[in-house]
């Protein structure tokens, strides 16, 4: 149930502004892979095109292709409906739904599909779900309640539990740790690792530690400067690139000494 | 003026902090000080209550910079002096409302009553018995008139208000020529007279039907003419405060743009959306000119909304005031009575739309 992920010569535009400029990457399937590099090079944009949510901002289009198993993600007639629910994503931004409650949130995708579901089935799944996000013990006794009701970390945990309640084959995530203390933020990492074994996950991350713990291969980005669009400088195993880089810029990165 | 007050449960330690300030009730004292300043220039000049206030405000103002700018400093007269502007400038504008209110319940109180409600009419007729003229006092057509005809009005604007929104903020591309077009369309009737909606509607039911096509259905039109805008643009700007992000995250979940937006977006918009419509509503159920072009007024009861002269209640506060009946006082005093009803149904309104409000608001207590 796992899928490969294959850019090539990507580009991502923003109306006429090329943010992301000729990227060609291979993710395997079940591997994480990281997303390293300064910030405004192009990570989250270039994240979202695997997904078609970069088509939700108007004028936003890319140049080039993206595979998935082989399949084209940009060709004639593919319904971007259909590839989200394959391509699950979690935000930099905790976004839980207002109007719904904890339970709610974590079954929102599933009900809004229109799926049917059992009650039984519903409960054991967001039991599951927010088990694997390692936040069940702390709203188990308040699933009924609000879900901005939970604390920024608490939030963010049920996000990822909801996007992985729909058990998509790849999982993108932006910063899923950027608002999480070093505990929660462990149990991410863990998590991660179990998903890897039925999932393909990509991360972008400014974390250098997270990215040598969690991740298989890293990519790491850089930009020429304000305006120029960033630019995919090395992709490589992960102790690759934190142990022996091929270039100068990507060293200076990963040990701390960019800029 | 608070500073040094909450050191309640502690041990009172000297404080320096405090000194070159006035004494705490300041304000109150010099306000009172005002008043009798005032109420004896008024002694001499003669009385009216306006002045008092006015010369309160006046005096007030004077006394607090002064004083303050004596003891305290600058800074602090200064803050004592726009404080006190911006006061009396709030007590000024809730003037006129509340004199309002007042004249509108205390003319009004009279003629309130369970048969001004309950019965219908307004014209003099002859009484078969006694073969006197009695002239019945009724708002009961103009209650049914302005219920139906701002009903209809609402269930025309709301369905093309809302749909109209929900295009212009989730389907139209920003620069697209039509969404252009429908938004200066909306800014255009925005602008429009309310007599010039009552015009078009009943030059409207003339072309279709034939001169003296007065109708309730007719009114319903001008007002939608006139809600309409208000309901696209408190709709519109209701549906932009949904974050992006929740469209994103549904998105995400594979989740249709239909469904996004009916299942997330409307839901998380609700309550903003529904104080919109009311206060929409309460704004044009007071419209005169239009209801009164296209319905023109009436006397007797008429609940069919498709065909005939319908009464309202503003078209009735207007008629009983201009063309009053035998019977002068009654119908002025009609007059009023309609214009309280149609407050308390405004009040009505403003307080629906504050319980649905809450009713709907997104819940994030924990
Ligand atoms: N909605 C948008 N419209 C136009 N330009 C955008 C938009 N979002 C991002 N950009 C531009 O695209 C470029 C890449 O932004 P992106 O958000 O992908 O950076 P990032 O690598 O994720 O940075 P960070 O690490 O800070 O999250 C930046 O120059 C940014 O200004
Ligand atoms: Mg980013």
């Amino acid at each position: 149930m796992s899928k490969s992920v294959n850019v090539k010569d990507l580009d991502v535009y923003y109306g006429d502004f090329l943010a992301v400029h000729d990227v060609s990457i291979d993710i395997a399937p079940k591997s994480v892979t990281a997303f390293i590099g300064p910030s405004g090079c192009g990570k989250s944009t270039l994240l979202r095109t695997l997904n078609r949510m970069h088509e939700v901002i108007p004028g936003a289009h890319v140049k080039g292709q993206v595979l998935v198993d082989g399949d084209d993600l940009y060709g004639a007639g593919v319904d971007p409906v259909t590839v989200r629910r394959q391509i699950g994503m979690v935000f930099q931004r905790p976004n839980p739904f207002p109007t719904m409650s904890i339970k709610e949130n974590v079954l929102a995708g599933v009900r809004l599909n229109n799926k049917r579901i059992s009650r039984s089935a519903a409960d054991d799944l967001v039991e599951k779900s927010l088990l694997a996000a390692n936040l069940w013990n702390e709203v188990k006794d308040r699933l009924e309640k609000p879900g901005q009701g939970l604390s920024g970390g608490q939030q963010q945990r049920l996000c990822i539990a909801r996007a992985i309640a729909v058990e998509p084959q790849v999982l993108l995530m932006d910063e899923p740790c950027s608002a999480l203390d070093p505990i929660s933020t462990l149990a991410v990492e863990d998590l991660i690792n179990e998903l890897k074994d039925s999932f393909t996950v990509v991360i972008v991350t400014h974390n250098m530690q997270q990215a040598a713990r969690v991740s298989d291969k890293t990519a790491f980005f850089n930009i020429a400067g304000t305006g120029k669009p960033g630019k995919l400088i090395e992709y490589a195993e992960t102790t690759t690139i934190f142990n022996n880089p091929m270039q100068k810029s990507t060293e200076d990165y990963v040990s701390g000494r960019f800029g | 003026m608070t500073t040094a007050t909450e050191s309640a449960r502690l041990p009172a330690v000297r404080n320096r902090l405090t000194t070159g300030q006035l004494p705490k009730r300041s304000t109150l004292y010099t306000v009172i000080g005002g008043f009798i300043l005032a109420a004896a220039l008024q002694g001499l000049i003669g009385f009216n209550w306006f002045g008092l206030l006015v010369f309160t405000g006046v005096f007030y103002l004077i006394a607090i910079y002064s004083l303050s700018l004596m003891k305290e400093n600058r800074r602090k007269a200064l803050d004592r002096l726009v404080s006190g502007l911006v006061c009396t400038a709030f007590i000024l504008a809730l003037a006129p409302l509340v004199s309002t209110l007042w004249t509108v319940v205390s003319k009004g109180l009279g003629i309130l009553s369970w048969e001004f409600i309950s019965t219908s009419g307004g014209a003099a007729h002859i009484d078969p018995d006694t073969l006197e003229l009695v002239s019945s006092s009724g708002a009961l057509q103009a209650i049914v008139g302005t219920l139906q005809i701002t009903g209809l009005a609402t269930l025309f604007s709301v369905p093309i208000g809302l749909l109209t929104a929900i295009y212009l903020v989730e389907y139209a591309h920003p620069t697209f020529w039509l969404r252009r077009t429908v938004n200066f369309l909306v800014d255009v009737m925005t602008g429009i007279p309310s007599i010039v909606a009552g015009l078009f509607a009943f030059s409207l039911f003339t072309l279709l039907l034939g001169p003296k096509a007065f109708s309730g259905l007719s009114a319903a039109v001008a007002l939608s003419v006139l809600m309409i805008p208000t309901v696209v643009r408190s709709c519109e700007e209701m549906l932009r405060l949904v974050p992006a992000d929740l469209r994103e995250a549904s998105y995400a979940l594979g989740v249709t743009k239909y469904v996004t937006i009916t299942r997330i977006v409307i839901p998380t918009a609700i309550a903003g959306i529904a104080t919109g419509i009311t206060l929409a509503i309460a704004r044009v159920i007071g419209e005169t000119a239009p209801i009164f072009m296209a319905a023109s007024f009436t006397d007797s009861f008429n609940a069919n909304p498709l065909s005939g002269p319908m009464q309202t209640l503003p078209v009735m506060a207007y008629t009983g005031y201009k063309f009053p009946g035998q019977d002068i006082d009654l119908s002025n005093n009609q007059a009023w009575g309609a214009a309280l009803l149609l407050v308390l149904l405004v009040v009505v309104l403003n307080l629906m739309a504050r319980i649905i409000a809450m009713i709907f608001a997104p819940k994030t207590s924990r």
